[in-house]
């Protein structure tokens, strides 16, 4: 589904990413682990396509990342690709369901309501769909980003940090969520994490040792 | 959803903010609005109150004064002309046309004009009412007149000498409504009309006179006064004849409407672009005001731009969306500000109405004033063009990565 090949990333000529090799195959579902500061987020991003690194091969869904033009990334990336953002960053200034249309709309996408609704719905948060998202509990928001991030119906969903700050029983429906989302829409899923507590709920660990 | 409604969406988050610009641009372009529709409306009046007449001649004086007294009945006439004398003028080989004016009375504030019909068919005068005046005393009104002193067919009333209210009445001599004019836009429709010898019979007694039905006929030509003569030539030639042979052949002088209402709007011009000024510096301060808050939204808004890309956006489509809530801002404002400039030009109207002045209305349309829209249009994305330019070259990944 996706492999990734001799990946090296440097931020001015320090290198913060190195990633010798990885494949998945659609429907899989991983776990990216590794300490703080050994580039979770930023290789995070070279999947998602929103960091193009310093050299390597980057295939996701059979496109050939590196060979694309930026706005056809962007492109690409609204239609195939979900991201769950640790920060979650709703945006504030639309509702609920207006932030998922934003992201039909963002996409390319045709506005489809009546998917918003049955993404919402599956969540347990069909009665939120007119609030704004500062009158949601952080459970809810997150619930709420992981809708925006299945509406498309992406082959990769992504996830930063998904579990870090929440009690144990939270942390256990999160995850519940991602997979069974995941699944619904038969996406490969990649959690990058450093939480010990999911280590054992998914099969797939790919470890970062941090860059050489 | 569309750029326009998340525009609207942002616009709306801080209400208050988007609310001052658009005031702050409302006050500039209803200030230019309200110029605007004055400046036109009063250059169309003068014009057309003005129009076929290529001379006035009038007493010695200032040449402005005899326009102003004699075609928009606004100041004080400087004085009488003699009338053997007008009567050689008004028969000149270069004279079309020559209306004599007979003024100095007033009812309630509206000017008596002593006249021939040929003065009502110079502007084309239609009577909505009534007739034209036969006799002597009869008088025909304009509609602002009949309007706003409640005058109808068959009411009588006491001209008074001068142009205020608290002139002299001339008791013994009632007029009597004969007919009354539909509106026109003219200065017809602010004066009461009758013939000459009306004028002449309000003075009779000073010779004496106490039958007034004959008035033209027991005056002695020494004893006629006009005010003025309001000439058409017969050939551009008599612009180069006629002026200086008033000028120099008599007590009189020529004015000549096109030249002194030249100067007129040449003196008021200074203060129009005055307040134009004044008017494009709010415009302006409201293009920073503008700028200033987009620029500072964007610090805020950081986070959003970067998921918006996240979830596909293209940098221009973010670029788009700065500069349309730029022009959503303006297009609002401008809107806004062209209603309230109509507005402050109905209210002006009603002031100026009650004073008996020019007027001027709001239920007009000026093509300039599109041009004060794509104005306003203009500065709401030239403000937004640096902070579009910003949103367009937004760092996904550094900004994610911060937060």
């Amino acid at each position: 589904m996706f492999s990734l090949r001799n990946v090296q990333h440097a931020y001015d000529g320090k290198p913060v990413l190195t990633v010798p090799e990885w494949q998945a195959r659609q429907g899989e579902q991983w776990l990216m682990l590794g300490p703080s500061g050994s580039g979770k987020t930023t290789l995070l991003h070279v999947l998602a396509g929103i960091l193009r690194p310093t050299s390597g091969q980057v295939t996701v869904a059979d496109q050939d990342m590196m060979a694309l033009s930026s706005s056809a990334t962007d492109r690409f990336r609204g239609k195939n690709i979900g991201i769950v953002l640790q920060r979650l960053h709703l945006i504030d200034s639309l509702t609920v369901m207006r932030n998922l249309l934003l992201a039909q709309y963002m996409a390319g996408e045709a506005q489809d309501a009546a998917r918003v609704r049955d993404v919402l719905a599956s969540l347990d948060m069909a009665d939120k769909a007119d609030a704004r998202p500062h009158e949601l509990s952080h459970g809810q928001a997150q619930r709420v980003a992981v809708a925006r991030a299945v509406v498309n119906k992406p082959k990769l969903l992504l996830a930063d940090e998904p579990t870090s700050n929440l009690d144990d029983a939270r942390c256990v429906q999160v995850l519940d969520l991602l997979l069974a989302q995941a699944k619904a829409c038969g996406a490969t899923l990649v959690i990058a994490t450093h939480d010990q507590r999911i280590k054992s709920r998914v099969a797939n660990h790919y470890e970062l040792k941090g860059a050489a | 959803m569309n750029l326009a409604t998340i525009s609207l969406a942002y616009l709306k988050a801080r209400s208050l903010n988007t609310l001052l610009n658009i005031l702050l641009l409302a006050l500039g372009v209803a200030t230019i609005v309200l110029l605007l529709l004055a400046t036109t409306q009063l250059d169309n009046r003068m014009r057309r109150d003005a129009q076929g007449i290529d001379l006035v001649v009038g007493a010695k004086g200032s040449p402005m004064q005899v326009i102003l007294s004699s075609i928009y009945a606004l100041d004080v006439p400087t004085g009488n002309i003699p009338y053997t004398q007008a009567q050689e003028i008004a028969k000149h080989r270069t004279v079309k046309k020559a209306i004599p004016l007979a003024l100095g009375d007033s009812y309630k504030g509206a000017r008596i004009v002593g006249t021939t019909h040929a003065y009502l068919d110079h502007y084309g005068a239609r009577l909505a009412a009534g007739k034209r005046w036969e006799k002597v005393l009869e008088a025909v009104i304009g509609a602002d007149v009949a309007a706003r002193l409640n005058l109808k067919l068959g009411d009588r009333f006491h001209g008074s000498h001068g142009m205020g209210e608290s002139g002299e009445a001339h008791e013994e001599h009632p007029y009597v409504v004969v007919g009354i004019l539909q509106p026109s836009g003219t200065v017809l429709d602010r004066l009461v009309i009758c013939s000459v010898e009306s004028v002449w019979a309000m003075h009779a007694s000073h010779h004496e006179i106490k039958d007034i039905s004959d008035i033209a006929n027991r005056l002695k030509d020494e004893e006629k006064e006009y005010t003025a003569l309001l000439i058409q030539y017969a050939s551009p030639i008599a612009a180069a004849m006629l002026p200086r042979y008033v000028n120099n052949n008599s007590a009189m002088q020529a004015a000549s409407p096109a030249y002194e209402t030249a100067r007129l709007f040449s003196i008021i011009g200074v203060g129009v672009d005055v307040l134009r000024g004044f008017a494009l510096v709010l415009v302006f301060s409201a293009g920073l005001s503008v700028f200033i808050a987009l620029y500072n939204a964007l610090n805020e808004r950081r986070y959003d731009l970067a998921v918006m890309r996240t979830l596909g956006a293209r940098p221009r489509t973010l670029l788009l969306l700065l500069l349309f809530e730029g022009l959503l801002l303006a297009l609002i404002g401008g809107v806004l500000g062209i209603v309230l400039g109509h507005a402050l030009a109905e209210g002006l109207g009603h002031a100026l109405r009650a004073a008996q002045q020019v007027s001027v209305t709001g239920w007009t349309w000026v093509k300039e004033e599109w041009w004060v829209l794509a104005l306003a249009a203009g500065v709401g994305i030239v403000a937004a063009l640096i902070p579009a330019w910003r949103a367009y070259r937004t760092d996904i990944a550094g900004t994610l990565a911060r937060g």
